[in-house]
């Protein structure tokens, strides 16, 4: 069997293809995009879609949102090439959304209006706290961008079969991975500046159907090949990997066993911290929490997030198949010889798909493209909503609250938040192109360990703790957020190692990869003691709060 | 609810230590807390269990079952899918039941109150 990904001159097909498919996708978001600026006229359309969207469009927004380029690609890559540990990760990004819905959700729903920070200074000093807030936030959203801004640079030479030594549009490699970053950046800039949240909202929408869609395809024609037989399924990708039995079993890619006793307790040790900062951090995420604001009511906010958990969780069971698939009908020497991280894993099994079952190398041009411009809108989606949730911080909490401490006027407010969100994709697209050749993978696990380790401490003491105040909510988002930051820089993932972004380079003591395990009690510890060192208690703010977020009650 | 044009009434800030105070408040407090407090508990453990074997007890998540190439580990993974629809499931159940109906009528007694009162937010 061929894998090739359009490598050749004769396979321009899937070329293409994937670029007008793509060029569809873009063109319908923008109609989109246009449509939704022309209802966006007040503060609460730009930043939370006027609250009108439905808890099932909520739903599949958030999905949209949350199912990033890692999760698809990254997910059904781990799976293809070190089996069962990939399925951990999917695990942990699901579980997560029970936090979102017992303790977070409805009540910061009821309690906030369009930003985090709404719900952390409810109570507090509203300047250091909006401060912290939007540090925090623009952090976490910065990382993220990062990560998935450089992997779609990475991923469009490899979908576009542009190989070193071979041009496209007279660009190299490089110069398309660039120009790739730079016209993602432009796009979500646009999403952004003119739809505002519900431009921003529905482009999610329809790129979660596009994407449960093809993963849908994809595992029903990988189920086909094997007659709906889980087991010979697993069976033939264990026995194709090499690895035997051990492929179906953890331990490949997480904890993994090595000669020496101390570097095996750190990498078990570094699992654990991997599955803690999954778990909780997606209740601190910025960009998932405002989506949120974007329904009327609490109960609608609870509906969303049982939606996003069945198309969440049904998504994560499909790139099980896909991931399985990958590695009995591709095989992991051919993904490995495209992508060492094995993030062209579903693509390649597309195409393997494709040439069985809908004919020869055209099937095969055809299926690839299909989920290759899927992957596309996976990532715009994604990024238009992360930009949205650091422009909205910004202008919100720190352009209105902080400096015009209040006094900002609506219409003023939202042309700030256009601004930066400008100022915010420039910068992104700078950084991004400044770490192209960098492996900044893990800037998706640093901004969860990041919001498990600030922003959830800050919210859950916000929500629940009566004595909590403006120094222990500070304390709490700082402390965490350098916690995290500080580990990780001195961790194997940023130094000291083959695998690390300056691998060249060894300042590295801290032996995990993953900070949450201690980053994630060292949060919640700032917390509390920052609140015991300040006598602030303001018990009328905490009533309103309190009866605010349980009932509903002069609710935005 | 949703609109964001600020409506005249506004209740003085002692009136919601009041409601928070009043036992129906405090009812529907404890509904809440009751339910989410012990489920959080339950989940996180239950995954914790998951994530911990998977680390130290692979021989364990290895064994096969059914004679097929489904172990336990697999089936480990996919009863955290089950238990987190089930917990999803159960609790807007209640929610529906024990929770919505008494913040509903707590709202309704507060009455018109507005979000002018709120902190610039």
């Amino acid at each position: 069997m061929r894998m090739l990904l359009a490598a050749e001159a004769g396979d321009t097909t899937a070329r293409n293809l994937t670029i007008t498919l793509f060029l569809v996708f873009v063109a319908i978001t923008l109609a989109i995009t246009i449509w939704a600026s022309r209802q966006t006229k007040t503060a609460t359309d730009f930043y939370a879609g006027g609250r009108s969207f439905s808890g099932f469009q909520n739903g599949m927004a958030i999905g949209g949102d949350y199912m990033s380029a890692a999760s698809f690609l990254g997910i059904a890559g781990i799976i293809a090439l070190y089996g069962y540990d990939g399925f951990l990760y999917s695990i942990g990004f699901l579980v997560a959304w029970l936090v979102a819905l017992l303790l977070v959700a409805e009540l910061l729903r009821n309690s906030g209006r369009y930003t985090m920070a709404d719900v952390l200074a409810f109570r507090m000093r509203q300047r250091p706290v909006r401060t912290a807030a939007a540090v925090s936030t623009i952090t976490v959203s910065i990382f993220y961008l990062l990560a998935q801004m450089v992997g779609a640079g990475a991923l469009v030479a490899l979908l576009l079969g542009i190989r070193p030594g071979t041009t496209f549009l007279g660009m190299d490699a490089d110069a398309a991975k660039i120009a790739t970053i730079i016209m993602v950046g432009a796009l979500m800039i646009v999403y952004v500046t003119v739809g505002g949240m519900k431009g921003t909202t529905y482009v999610q929408i329809v790129k979660a159907f596009l994407l449960m869609g093809g993963a849908l395809i994809m595992t029903l024609l990988v189920l086909a090949k094997y007659k709906f037989n889980l087991s010979s399924l697993l069976g033939d990708a264990a026995s194709s990997s090499g690895k035997g039995s051990a492929f179906l079993e953890p331990g490949l890619r997480y904890g993994v066993e090595v000669a020496s006793s101390t570097q095996t307790f750190y990498n078990k040790m570094d699992l654990l911290s991997l599955g803690i900062a999954l778990v909780l951090g997606t209740a601190g995420l910025p960009h998932i929490l405002i989506r949120f604001y974007t329904v009327p009511t609490a109960k609608a906010a609870r509906k969303s997030v049982l939606w996003a958990i069945g198309i969440i969780g049904t998504f994560y069971l499909l790139t099980l198949a896909l991931g399985f698939g990958a590695a009995a009908l591709v095989g992991s020497e051919a993904i490995t010889a495209q992508d060492r991280a094995g993030n062209t894993a579903a693509p390649q099994l597309a195409e393997a798909l494709g040439i069985d079952f809908l004919g020869g190398d055209l099937g095969g041009a055809t299926l690839l493209a299909i989920i290759a411009a899927v992957a596309f809108a996976t990532i715009l989606a994604v990024v238009a909503g992360l930009t949205l949730a650091s422009s909205s911080s910004l202008a919100h909490d720190f352009y209105a609250n902080v400096i015009k401490r209040g006094q900002a006027s609506e219409r003023q407010e939202v042309r700030v938040a256009r601004i930066s969100a400008l100022v915010i994709g420039a910068v992104s697209i700078a950084l991004s192109i400044f770490a192209q050749n960098l492996n900044v993978a893990f800037l998706v696990a640093l901004a969860f360990a990041v919001a498990a380790s600030g922003n959830l401490p800050a919210i859950l003491y916000s929500l629940f703790w009566r004595r909590f105040n403006t120094s222990g909510a500070v304390w709490a988002i700082y402390g965490g957020l350098l916690a995290a930051v500080v580990l990780v820089f001195f961790s194997p993932v940023v130094s000291g190692a083959p695998t690390a972004m300056f691998p060249d380079h060894d300042w590295q003591w801290f032996p995990l990869s993953n900070p949450g395990l201690l980053s994630i009690p060292f949060g919640f510890l700032c917390g509390w003691i920052g609140t015991l060192v300040s006598k602030e208690h303001d018990e009328d703010k905490y009533a309103e709060l309190e009866v605010r977020a349980l009932t509903g009650a002069g609710a935005h | 609810m949703s609109t964001d044009t600020p409506a005249p009434a506004t209740p003085a800030p002692d009136r919601y230590l009041a409601v928070q105070r009043s036992d129906e408040f405090a009812g529907l407090r404890r509904a809440l807390r009751g339910f989410v407090f012990p489920m959080t508990v339950a989940f996180f453990l239950w995954y914790a269990l998951y994530v911990i074997l998977s680390a130290y007890a692979r021989d364990f998540m290895g064994t096969k079952l059914f004679g097929s190439n489904i172990n336990i580990a697999l089936i480990f993974g996919l009863l955290q899918f089950v238990s987190t629809f089930l917990i999803a499931w159960l609790y807007s159940r209640y929610a529906d039941r024990k929770i919505d109906p008494v913040a509903d009528r707590i709202r309704a007694e507060i009455g018109e109150v507005n979000h002018e009162d709120a902190p610039r937010g």
